[in-house]
């Protein structure tokens, strides 16, 4: 066993695996999630981000590999750490016969770390913190699903934490809510907190991350910060001209293959053959009438999509 | 603090409705006992119905006793299965187990407190059943000094005495069985199925009892003593069953407390 300690990591993991029978449902990742980040954890539904996320916290087996959170070994010192990580793990939970302020009560007490001194003085704050002090005393059954993911948002705050994991936590909100959400999370981040927030939109988290780790069949096929991730060595060309086949064989030429649709010529390019200017000069000079050309990067959702897969399938 | 979250869970047990609708229903057992007594103009002959039943309309004290003795082998046992099975699996249920172990709890903890709830629970179900025995039992008839099955007479506040013991006895006979609901509350995910299952062991438990065929496993089954009160009643006081019974239910618990502690503490919490 490496007992090697990652301070310099809020999370770190290495050869992280969870095997269900013969499936690796978490096959062998290796996570960096420095401190101070806000962390996008992305992959298609069933992809392996919340058992992931269920044995960073211990709350299930792992079957091969090593976990530190917080500098702390996971799961031997899992209780020593817990206590500085908040966590919405697989949507919110609660009694429903309890109001959501007893909920939050309750989960305190279960904290032996958390003083009962000030218990009703953080419960007030964190339910401030989501917008729910005006429904802390209805029942949660009461509640809608907005409602119940604000609560669970509000439990993970009820101490002063180093750590937020956060599974899906804009689930069931409306665009104002996860407005609110990512408005908390940037707040958050700014008070020091190192974020982890997994989602299967990237929509979603893409304007508030600093990093991204995209998983995709237990594996991780991407991670890196946002701006590694944009960097691309691949930029598709779309050109529209009368003049498709002298196009095509223009390409050709140079190495590139391009396919035809109408009038529309597309191709991918290699960023360091050419900039784009000598690729049009190059074109025209071989006498193809261009009536528009753009050569792009692929958007973060393209790289996303390449990376997991289109589709509805889930392993 | 553990006294924190033992707290917590007693607070959490006590404000469900259903926990107030089994006490409920248990403080009905004497009422509809003593009721059915009072109504009958027949006297009840010696030997029918429930052990002590022809003593109740002669000293109110009895309905208490006898009470215990109609509740212990069904009702008592039915809505203990209900408050352990749900120990576990009704947390796993609704998802919140996740968070308090992320809280922390560590398991071992929430198993002692969860197993803390349950002993509540049976004191809270004896005491209904006893206090609302002596109040209905003071209401429709004469209440004195009480005949022993020895035979001798004791004042009414050593009978009530012996009857507190009584309803001590009755705590405990509960309490192994709390721990074979613990232990399979913590197999499932769905509290209903975890209830039934106790059920089923405290039914199959009191059927082999009664088999003579299987006399040999008889002083090992968890419902054994359950009945062995009856030598409280005795003058001088009887304690064999009462040691009995407390051996018994403290394997049980000792056996699925370990039971519950090695599956608890490996599970993949999933739910």
């Amino acid at each position: 066993m490496d007992h090697l300690s990652h301070p310099e990591y809020a999370i770190f993991t290495s050869g992280l695996s969870k095997r269900f029978g013969s499936r690796n449902a978490v096959d062998g990742i290796d996570l960096r999630v420095p401190r101070g980040s806000i962390f996008g954890f992305l992959g298609p539904n069933g992809s392996g981000k919340t058992t992931t996320i269920r044995m960073l916290l211990g709350l299930a087996n792992i079957s091969a590999g090593q976990v530190s959170l917080l500098g702390h070994s996971v799961p031997e010192q899992i209780e020593g750490v817990l206590p500085k990580v908040g966590a919405l793990v697989e949507g919110p939970a609660a009694y429903p016969y309890l109001s959501g302020r007893d909920n939050l009560m309750r989960l305190d007490a279960s904290d032996r770390s958390a003083d009962p001194k000030s218990r009703d003085t953080r419960v007030d704050v964190a339910l401030a913190r989501v917008g729910l002090t005006q429904a802390q005393d209805k029942k949660v059954n009461a509640y809608s699903l907005g409602m119940k993911q604000r609560l669970g948002i509000a439990n993970a705050l009820l101490q002063p934490r180093e750590l937020l994991i956060l599974d899906e936590p804009t689930n069931g909100l409306d665009p104002q809510g996860t407005r609110e959400v990512r408005n908390l999370v940037r707040q958050l981040a700014s008070e020091g907190i190192t974020i982890f927030i997994s989602s299967h939109l990237l929509a979603e988290i893409e304007q508030i991350c600093t990093h991204l780790a995209i998983m995709s069949q237990g594996k991780i096929v991407a991670q890196g910060t946002v701006e590694e991730l944009s960097a691309t060595e691949i930029f598709s060309l779309s050109l529209v001209t009368s003049d498709g086949a002298l196009a095509i064989a223009t390409l050709k030429a140079l190495g590139i293959e391009a396919t035809q649709d109408g009038k529309i010529i597309s191709a991918a390019i290699p960023s360091d053959l050419m900039k784009p200017e000598e690729l049009s000069k190059l074109l025209v000079e071989a006498g193809v009438g261009i009536q528009a050309f753009t050569l792009s990067a692929p958007t973060l959702e393209e790289r996303f999509v390449q990376l997991t897969g289109e589709g509805f399938q889930v392993a | 603090m553990t006294g924190s979250l033992t707290f917590s869970e007693i607070s959490i047990l006590f404000r469900r409705r259903r926990t107030w609708a089994m006490l409920a229903t248990i403080s009905l057992i004497p009422i509809a006992l003593a009721t059915a007594v009072d109504l009958s103009s027949s006297t009840i002959p010696p030997g029918e119905g429930p052990p002590f039943l022809d003593r109740v309309s002669q000293n109110g004290f009895f309905v208490s006793f006898t009470a215990m003795i109609v509740a212990t082998p069904l009702f008592l046992p039915l809505t203990m299965s209900v408050v352990a099975g749900d120990t576990i699996a009704g947390e796993a249920s609704i998802g919140i187990l996740r968070y308090l172990l992320i809280a922390p709890v560590n398991r071992g903890r929430l198993l002692l407190v969860k197993f803390a709830g349950a002993l509540a629970f049976a004191l809270a179900a004896t005491f209904t059943l006893l206090i609302s025995g002596l109040i209905i039992g003071a209401i429709l008839f004469p209440v004195g000094s009480v005949t022993l099955l020895s035979g001798d007479a004791i004042s009414l506040p050593a009978a009530i005495f012996r009857l507190l013991i009584v309803a001590v006895y009755v705590t405990i006979s509960l309490l192994g069985l709390s721990a074979v609901g613990l232990f399979i509350s913590t197999l499932t995910v769905i509290p209903v199925g975890a209830m039934a299952a106790t059920v089923v062991i405290s039914t199959v438990m009191q059927i082999l009892d009664n088999l003579p065929q299987v006399a040999v496993i008889h002083p090992y089954l968890l419902s054994h003593y359950w009945l062995g009160f009856s030598d409280l009643l005795r003058n001088p006081m009887s304690l064999g069953s009462f040691g009995s019974n407390v051996i018994v239910q403290l394997c049980y618990i000792a056996i699925f407390g370990a039971l519950s502690y090695g599956r608890f503490t490996t599970k993949d919490i999933l739910s």
